[in-house]
């Protein structure tokens, strides 16, 4: 059977140039945002200009990162956030990542479905993106997303991470505030001790709080708060809090603690010190990339550089250093 | 599962990719209708191909469709519907996408439509009809040919 089309041509459209863009982005037009978010995640050099234009606009935002086992309930825990910060007429912003087939390169993008109601909010801006063969837990453009919504104006803007398992830790060089949401009955107390995801949060959430097992989640999350915290040198100790979406049980408390954690680092000058971590990975991350891309094109001259390896000329190190035009710097081991 | 099938099948995609960019679909279901089978086996088909699909869930009202698309800059919206009320639904769909300005987005419908109901359908600006014995590779086809014959946005 077949597929039928109406008895008019196909609509045409234009494509508008993406420095256009930008003054619309600056005024908080949501279809100029949504389309220039696009054009970073496709990589366009065409958006680039207009990128770095909107870059200079941007580091007014608070960016909270919140990550978690897949059905640890992110994305509901999200939708309730949105409405607890859209109360106080603040325009929120939220980047949710879901992974890409490693197949197909397709993706299903499910995290709107719980955020349904939230997200049709005048004062919330949702954008589902795929991961595209990123590892880690977010997207390549992820950040690049949150620069386009930080130079329109919203604030917080929250990344939702892939859900992870426990060494998936890249958002903590790419958002402000971390929370790590926990689900109940997932696992004992040396689950708590483990090196890795725990280790990461500003703020401990444990979901489904209306459920009997979320107490001995959060007792032990705060049994291992009692051991000290990774993060030497900090004032702020994590706090745990069970939440529940079900209820709207401390909802208003985790959106506080959120609050509090962007005054305490602005008014403890750590702000200063993880926006230049911030901005230290998104350089590497940038630079990895642009020598990834350089080293798909040019196939040919790589391809001697293979040759020599597989003959045993040279070491896989060496080539490297040749590739980079850093041959005559003294080699690590 | 092997490296070397990973390689041909994100190869292929990239070759794709440089015709019509990355596809994006929001797949919806509007009004008073609680079965999403079809459309979550359209969403795999169409995850099967290579596009970023976003599944909104159920009890959708037009402009909720709507908004949601301009946020996630879709090339398409999908709708599936077998309540029986395609008609207007439809009707407020269109009308919802002139009112953003937002006509370069293809309007695709499935489920269970009558073909009496085609002409109305045509008139407020759907783009496809697939019915339900249609053939999956049907589907991504005429997706990618709309967006092909449209041009990148």
């Amino acid at each position: 059977m077949t597929v039928f089309t109406p008895p008019r041509p196909v609509r045409r459209a234009a494509y508008r140039p993406s420095i256009e863009l930008v003054p619309e982005i600056l005024a908080g037009n949501v279809a100029a945002i949504a389309r220039m978010i696009t054009r970073a995640e496709a990589g366009y050099p065409e958006a680039a200009p207009a990128l770095a234009e909107i870059y200079r606009h941007t580091g007014k935002a608070h960016v909270v990162g919140i990550t978690g086992v897949p059905g640890a309930g992110k994305s509901t825990l999200v939708s309730c956030l949105i409405r607890a910060f859209a109360s106080e007429e603040r325009k929120v912003g939220v980047v949710a990542v879901d992974p890409s087939s490693p197949f197909s390169g397709g993706a299903i993008l499910g995290d709107r479905v719980r955020m349904s109601e939230a997200a049709s909010s005048s004062h919330a801006f949702v954008r589902s993106m795929a991961t595209r063969g990123h590892l880690g837990g977010l997207a390549r453009s992820t950040l690049q997303a949150v620069d386009v919504l930080d130079a329109a104006g919203y604030s917080p803007i929250i990344i939702e991470t892939v859900g992870v398992g426990q060494d998936e830790v890249e958002v903590v060089t790419a958002a402000h505030s971390i929370v790590v949401l926990s689900a109940p009955g997932l696992g004992d107390d040396i689950q708590a001790i483990k090196a890795g995801i725990l280790e990461i949060a500003d703020i401990h959430a444990v979901s489904k709080s209306d459920k009997p097992e979320a107490a001995a989640t959060v007792s032990a999350l705060r049994g291992m708060m009692t051991l000290g915290s990774e993060r030497t040198g900090s004032k702020w100790t994590p706090p745990v809090l069970p939440v529940s979406a079900v209820s709207g049980e401390r909802i208003g408390e985790l959106k506080d603690a959120i609050s509090r954690h962007w005054s305490h680092l602005r008014e403890s000058g750590e702000l200063a010190e993880r926006q230049r971590g911030i901005c230290r990975t998104r350089i590497l991350g940038a630079a990895k990339h642009l020598f990834q891309r350089k080293f798909d094109e040019r196939a040919d001259e790589i391809g001697e550089h293979i040759q020599a390896v597989v003959n045993r000329d040279m070491d896989p190190s060496g080539a490297a250093y040749l590739l980079l035009g850093w041959a005559n710097e003294v080699r690590a081991t | 599962m092997n490296e070397a099938s990973i390689k041909q099948a994100s190869g292929d995609a990239a070759e794709r990719n440089a015709m019509t960019g990355t596809i994006r679909v929001l797949v919806a279901k509007l009004g008073l209708d609680g079965h999403d089978r079809g459309a979550k086996v359209v969403a795999r088909i169409l995850r099967d191909a290579g596009m970023e699909v976003v599944y909104t869930g159920l009890y959708k009202s037009p402009d909720e469709v709507v908004a949601a698309a301009v946020q996630e800059d879709v090339d398409v919206i999908g709708v599936s519907l077998l309540s029986g009320s395609h008609v207007p639904l439809f009707r407020e769909l269109g009308r919802c996408l002139r009112e953003e300005k937002a006509d370069h987005i293809f309007v695709v419908a499935g489920g269970v439509i009558p073909e009496q109901d085609y002409a109305a359908l045509w008139d407020s600006g759907v783009d496809a009809i697939v019915p339900q014995e249609a053939r999956a590779e049907l589907i991504v086809t005429t997706i990618r040919n709309l967006i092909a014959a449209r041009g990148r946005v």
